[in-house]
């Protein structure tokens, strides 16, 4: 059984597949799946749910390799931790414990590994999650000089835990025509600051990373009494990638309004100067949320109570509008629609 | 809508429907054709005003030997090929530079020719060789580091040079005449260093007018109505509404840069052939930094995909959804050709942005599912 040997036309990874967009998908689908089916797997969720005698359990993985290790806003450790803590939030858990394993590559100072697992520590107590088990290992430094070598190398990977909040009805199938669509904040900032730092381009201060454990912020959202129907993290391809999923998994289309996403003048000014669309770039503490229309500003003023939300909007709706599409109302009064990124987005050229 | 915007799409309405003909302009530059997508303003357009894409984006003009001659570099174990991110995906005859570097090939990514340099003195026991594509923009960053790797005698880095200039492109297209075109949104940052004034030739020996202005939708918009009222007057002259940025002569500095490392050249674009000096190459005195010449490499025919249109829509023959391929053979996650892999690249935007692509891609997968 070898009929997955080629994904879409590749027969070799290609950093693309790891981006988040539809190469990934293709990937997930017709190569792991195949493999590794099972019914909690299938539902491709943001962490399984796990049926446990005293209550149901959110069990959740990923992984962590960005560079550079510390970036405006953040570093690997505080993102190793929120990320995970965040995939088991938006599916409704209050996140417990984590594990933390280490790949490092031989020459990273430990003052900065120290620095990381300060960062591991602050960000753990800030979501109230213990680390409880771990594993370190060491590997060469690789041989071809250039980029890689100049990496400090260290990935980790942290796997979380989480207790279910009973009587919650979160998933993709419940959303419906007329339904609200909220995000927390502005949109954009994480990969923006990584990349400025990456492509060595000052911007105008300001721009950091949003990395950030959300679990907080969901349970006030979740406590407030607002019909909340889907949450997801808009990680890897951003805001522009959970509408995809949104569009797609339930067959709906969502109508957005340009004007009324939160963008920041810094994050907008570092997308033009690279030649990105904000909507598409990933985000490190912002989660989608669908709620009934009738509780759109009850779950608006329960984000706005918390640090995290403050600049929350309600940016779009749920639409029954034949074909399918994540349809954009711009700025500048125009329409258009948005699509999955196909993989990494990369700065333009001119 | 902002009242600014809507004022300006109003008038360009009143304005085209006095015009009571077709009008086609033409955005030369990929940025635009990204913007006017990201904007939406091509559902603001009047039914008669058509706007076509040119051959503006770097990546889709670059001829398709010098695709497949960088394609075979990068196969050279001593080589590392370094380019800007829009080239990896480009297919060639042996595949994109994607796919040799999962196969193990030395490619790396920048964001700037200086970068370039530098991995050429982390690693003096390698060839890299730089890919430089683009117009003016780019083109005096390549000029400045091919300098500075002379002036430090820097042995191991050479450069495969595809720089490209605008406005011999835009001449070459009026001399075919096989689109007509009523007028030019002439791009934004290209003119920053060549200035408004490089355009005057287009006015006055083509009678075309020419608008030149930034990416936001109000300069967009307001290019557009003095377009069409200059067509509709019939006297056409050359404009700059992005005045705060783009002077009438450029940027002295990065025009001196272009003089001291380049001549101008006859060069081969995509589709259009070889256009009598509408390129750069390395002056004399700077030829040992010349890739092909160095590396020896043999650049052979312009091999193109048979199904690929890529050619006809960067010279705005056809719009991508009359491509066969669009958006079915041909998608970002399975590019046959440049316009559908460059972020601006005119297949791409259409992909990304416009409703075409759902209603072909849905037709395509009922078809496979039959």
């Amino acid at each position: 059984m070898n009929h997955a040997a080629a994904i879409a036309g590749h027969d070799r990874v290609v950093i693309a597949h790891g981006g988040g967009g539809e190469l990934m998908g293709r990937l997930i689908r017709e190569l792991f799946l195949p493999r590794l089916h099972n019914d909690v797997l299938a539902k491709l969720t943001d962490g399984a749910v796990l049926d446990w005698p005293s209550g149901a359990l959110v069990f959740t993985t990923d992984s962590y390799v960005v560079t550079p290790l510390e970036f405006p806003g953040g570093d690997i450790g505080r993102l190793a931790v929120a990320g995970t803590v965040n995939d088991l939030a938006v599916m409704g858990a209050d996140p417990l414990v984590l594990s933390l394993a280490l790949i490092i590559q031989e020459g990273l100072p430990l003052a900065l590994l120290d620095r990381l697992l300060a960062s591991v520590a602050e960000t753990a107590a800030q979501a109230g999650v213990r680390v409880v088990t771990g594993d370190t290992k060491v590997i060469e430094r690789r041989a071809t000089g250039g980029e890689d070598s100049q990496r400090e190398g260290l990935f980790i990977n942290t796997a979380g835990l989480g207790r279910l909040r009973p009587g919650l009805r979160l998933g993709i199938e419940r959303i419906a025509p007329g339904d609200a669509v909220l995000i927390n904040g502005p949109v954009a900032e994480h990969g923006l600051a990584v990349m400025s730092v990456r492509a060595g381009l000052e911007f105008s201060a300001g721009l950091k990373s949003d990395v950030a454990p959300l679990n907080g912020l969901i349970r006030t959202l979740l406590e407030s009494g607002a019909d909340v129907k889907f949450l997801r993290d808009a990680t890897r391809g951003g805001l522009a990638g959970v509408l995809a999923d949104i569009c797609d998994g339930r067959r709906l289309s969502v109508e957005i309004d340009e004007a009324r996403v939160p963008l920041t003048g810094a994050a907008r000014h570092a997308a033009e100067m690279l030649g990105l669309d904000p909507l598409t770039v990933a985000n490190e503490g912002k989660c989608v949320i669908v709620v009934a229309a009738a509780d759109a500003e009850r779950a608006l003023s329960a984000c706005r109570q918390h640090p995290l939300g403050r600049q929350a909007a309600v940016i779009g709706r749920i639409t029954a509008t034949e074909p399918p599409l994540v349809e954009l109302l711009t700025r500048a009064g125009g329409r258009r629609i948005v699509q999955r990124p196909y993989g990494e987005e990369l700065p333009r050229i001119c | 809508m902002i009242p600014k915007l809507d004022m300006l799409r109003t008038e360009l309405h009143e304005l085209c429907r006095g015009l009571g003909r077709r009008v086609q302009l033409m955005e030369v530059c990929g940025t635009h054709t990204v913007a006017v997508f990201r904007a939406g303003l091509r559902s603001l357009l009047p039914a008669n005003l058509r706007l076509v894409s040119g051959p503006g984006c770097p990546v889709c003009v670059t001829a398709q030997r010098h695709v497949d001659a960088a394609i075979e570099l990068a196969t050279r174990p001593d080589v590392t090929l370094v380019t800007y991110g829009d080239m990896l995906r480009v297919p060639g005859r042996l595949g994109s530079l994607e796919r040799l570097r999962a196969a193990g090939a030395d490619v790396r990514v920048v964001n700037s020719a200086w970068s370039a340099l530098q991995i050429a003195l982390d690693n003096p026991r390698r060839q890299v060789v730089f890919l430089a594509v683009g117009f003016e923009t780019t083109a005096p960053a390549t000029a400045a580091t091919v300098f500075e790797a002379d002036q430090r005698g820097v042995e191991n880095f050479s450069v495969l040079v595809c720089h490209k200039l605008v406005v011999p492109a835009m001449q070459a297209l009026l001399d075919t005449g096989e689109v007509p075109l009523d007028g030019f949104l002439a791009p934004g940052h290209v003119s920053v260093i060549i200035g408004a004034g490089a355009y005057r030739p287009i006015v006055e020996r083509y009678r075309r007018p020419v608008v030149v202005a930034g990416f936001e939708p109000g300069q967009i918009l307001a290019g557009l109505v003095r377009l069409v009222r200059q067509v509709a007057s019939g006297c056409p002259i050359l404009e700059n509404v992005y005045a705060g940025v783009v002077t009438e002569t450029g940027n002295r500095v990065a025009q001196e840069w272009l003089q001291r490392v380049f001549i101008v050249a006859d060069t081969p674009w995509r589709e259009l052939g070889t256009i009598p000096h509408s390129g750069l190459e390395l002056a004399p005195r700077y030829q040992h930094f010349d890739a092909l010449r160095r590396l020896g490499v043999h650049v052979g025919p312009d091999e193109e995909h048979p199904l690929c249109r890529c050619g006809e829509v960067i010279t705005g023959k056809v719009e991508p959804v009359e491509c066969p391929a669009f958006a079915g053979a041909c998608t970002p996650a399975r590019p046959i050709g440049p316009c559908m892999v460059s972020s601006e690249g005119t297949c791409a935007a259409w992909y990304k942005y416009s409703r075409a692509s759902t209603s072909l891609a849905a037709d395509t997968a009922a078809g496979e599912r039959e």
